[in-house]
């Protein structure tokens, strides 16, 4: 069974389609990277799945009572509300103070906890981010672009220790980013969105498809994968017919 | 001891503090202030309706301030301009709030009463109703305050734990509508949006967690009510001005007290 499933996913804003027919899903414990450029639809996809945004036609099914792990782009606290790290953790439910030493040491944010949640620097905050989204003990992380705003090697550590839980946890996770490079090859499936799904497959598969290199051209493929993973390379089949009908 | 109007006066302040604090913190951290204003000065329309139609002031500030926060709140949603709509709407109900009160027949009405409150001729039957109306809205608040806190943070977030933001917003929108029914008679449509904001902000300075905000707008509260009300005594000036007054020079002293840390 699919932990979340979109079938068929259309959104429009004010009469501008912003997803058109859109097909995903993520099984149990997989790895599925959502790719597309700038104002592709991608985080209108996400709010779909979380269910913020009510779709114009199909719909978004989830395993029931599917516990979701959100680590959003970014997080904006108005200054005018004071939180510490150790409250924002256990909203809305506390949880056990063994459970949070855990995932505060498992994401590397141990003594931070009182601090308040507008001192952190900008890796501090993705890290907590990710923490209270672990609190949940997810069967599913989302995340919408976790590393905007963070420098490369920032980013790295960041897509490190998302590895390494996820490992750990074995829950499935729907990742999303506009640059694939550094997610790419720890990824079961890619998904090229530009208000459709362009192409879809394992990364090499995507990689390589014309698709794919129509939006994200071949230049920068020197800098690929920060974290090297032991992935098979094998190209897998590739079923041409997806992409062709509706590419462009 | 109830049969004091000063007692009565003290009593009536401390109880809309309770209110205002916690639902005054959620104002402040929403960014909802002129949202406050608008359904605060709908509170005029609603006693001219209450008068017209002969029903009890609080019930028709209580529906019109309802019906206004729930019209502000979808037109939010609907995605229109929200600063110049409140702008508009805020304003266009007090003045036709203004008007229709002079249709009301009989008796001339005493206007500034409930443009800026008449704390010092509060009843026992108003407190009941002061203290009931902030009861509630305490209770309901703190009935939903993870909830609301986590929708406040952000709305995917809210829903990627199965709360709906859209329902805490009415949560909110209802406890309003029941702080200003019950607060018109504190501090008047004019000021109710400066008790809820003034408090809240006061304690801002000295809190490092939502729940020690929303505690300290409630005791910042209370203590603008008592001070205001002795000044008021001492000086003879008008009640309701002189609390938020209060208010304000606490804000001033914990703002300068907060930087100084």
């Amino acid at each position: 069974m699919n932990l979340i499933e979109a079938n068929d996913l259309s959104v429009a804003y004010g009469g501008n389609p912003v997803l058109d027919g859109v097909d995903v899903h993520v099984e149990a414990g997989e790895i599925v990277t959502l790719v597309g450029p700038n104002g592709s639809g991608k985080s209108t996809l996400v709010k779909a799945l979380l269910g913020v945004v009510r779709p114009d036609r199909g719909r978004v099914v989830r395993k029931p009572g599917l516990r979701i792990g959100y680590v959003p782009q970014r997080l904006h606290i108005d200054p005018s509300l004071p939180l510490t790290v150790a409250r924002f953790l256990s909203l809305p439910v506390r949880h056990g103070a063994r459970k949070v030493e855990k995932v505060v040491g498992q994401t590397g944010i141990a003594g931070l906890e009182q601090r308040q949640m507008s001192d952190l620097s900008g890796g501090q905050f993705q890290r907590v981010l990710l923490a209270r989204a672990l609190l949940t003990d997810p069967e599913l992380l989302l995340l919408d672009e976790p590393t905007q705003g963070l420098d490369q090697p920032g980013e790295a550590a960041f897509y490190r220790l998302l590895e390494e839980v996820r490992q750990a946890l074995g829950c499935g996770v729907f990742l999303v980013s506009h640059d694939l490079h550094v997610v790419m090859s720890a990824s079961d499936r890619v998904i090229c969105l530009n208000h459709h799904v362009c192409c879809e497959g394992t990364p090499n598969v995507v990689r390589d498809a014309p698709e794919y290199r129509a939006l994200f051209g071949h230049g920068t493929q020197g800098a690929l994968a920060l974290y090297q993973h032991d992935h098979d390379h094998h190209h897998h089949d590739h079923d041409h017919d997806h992409g062709d009908k509706d590419a462009g | 001891m109830l049969d004091d109007f000063l007692i009565r006066a003290g009593l009536a302040g401390v109880g809309l503090a309770l209110a205002v604090g916690p639902l005054g913190s959620f104002v402040v951290w929403r960014r909802m202030a002129y949202f406050g204003d608008a359904t605060a000065h709908a509170a005029i329309l609603g006693v001219a309706l209450a008068m017209i139609l002969s029903v009890p002031v609080t019930l028709g500030t209580l529906a019109v301030a309802l019906a206004m926060g729930l019209a502000v709140s979808w037109l939010g949603t609907r995605g229109h301009a929200m600063d110049a709509t409140l702008g508009v709407v805020s304003h266009s109900a007090l003045a036709l709030g203004l008007v229709a009160i002079t249709f009301v027949p009989g008796v001339r009405v005493d206007l500034s009463a409930f443009l800026f409150g008449d704390i010092l001729a509060v009843t026992k039957t108003d407190l009941a109703v002061i203290w009931g109306g902030a009861g509630l809205v305490v209770a309901l608040i703190v009935w939903r305050w993870s909830r609301l806190l986590t929708a406040t943070l952000s709305r995917e977030l809210a829903a990627a734990s199965g709360i709906n933001a859209d329902r805490e917003g009415l949560v909110l929108t209802l406890a309003l509508a029941v702080v200003v029914a019950v607060a018109l008679k504190v501090v008047g449509a004019l000021l109710i949006a400066a008790m809820l904001i003034i408090p809240a902000a006061a304690a801002r300075s000295l809190a490092r967690s939502p729940e020690a905000m929303a505690l300290g707008a409630v005791g910042v509260g209370a203590l603008a009510a008592l001070g205001g009300l002795w000044a008021s005594w001492w000086f003879d000036t008008p009640a309701g001005p002189s609390i938020v007054v209060a208010a304000a020079a606490v804000f001033v002293v914990t703002t300068l007290a907060g930087r100084r840390r």
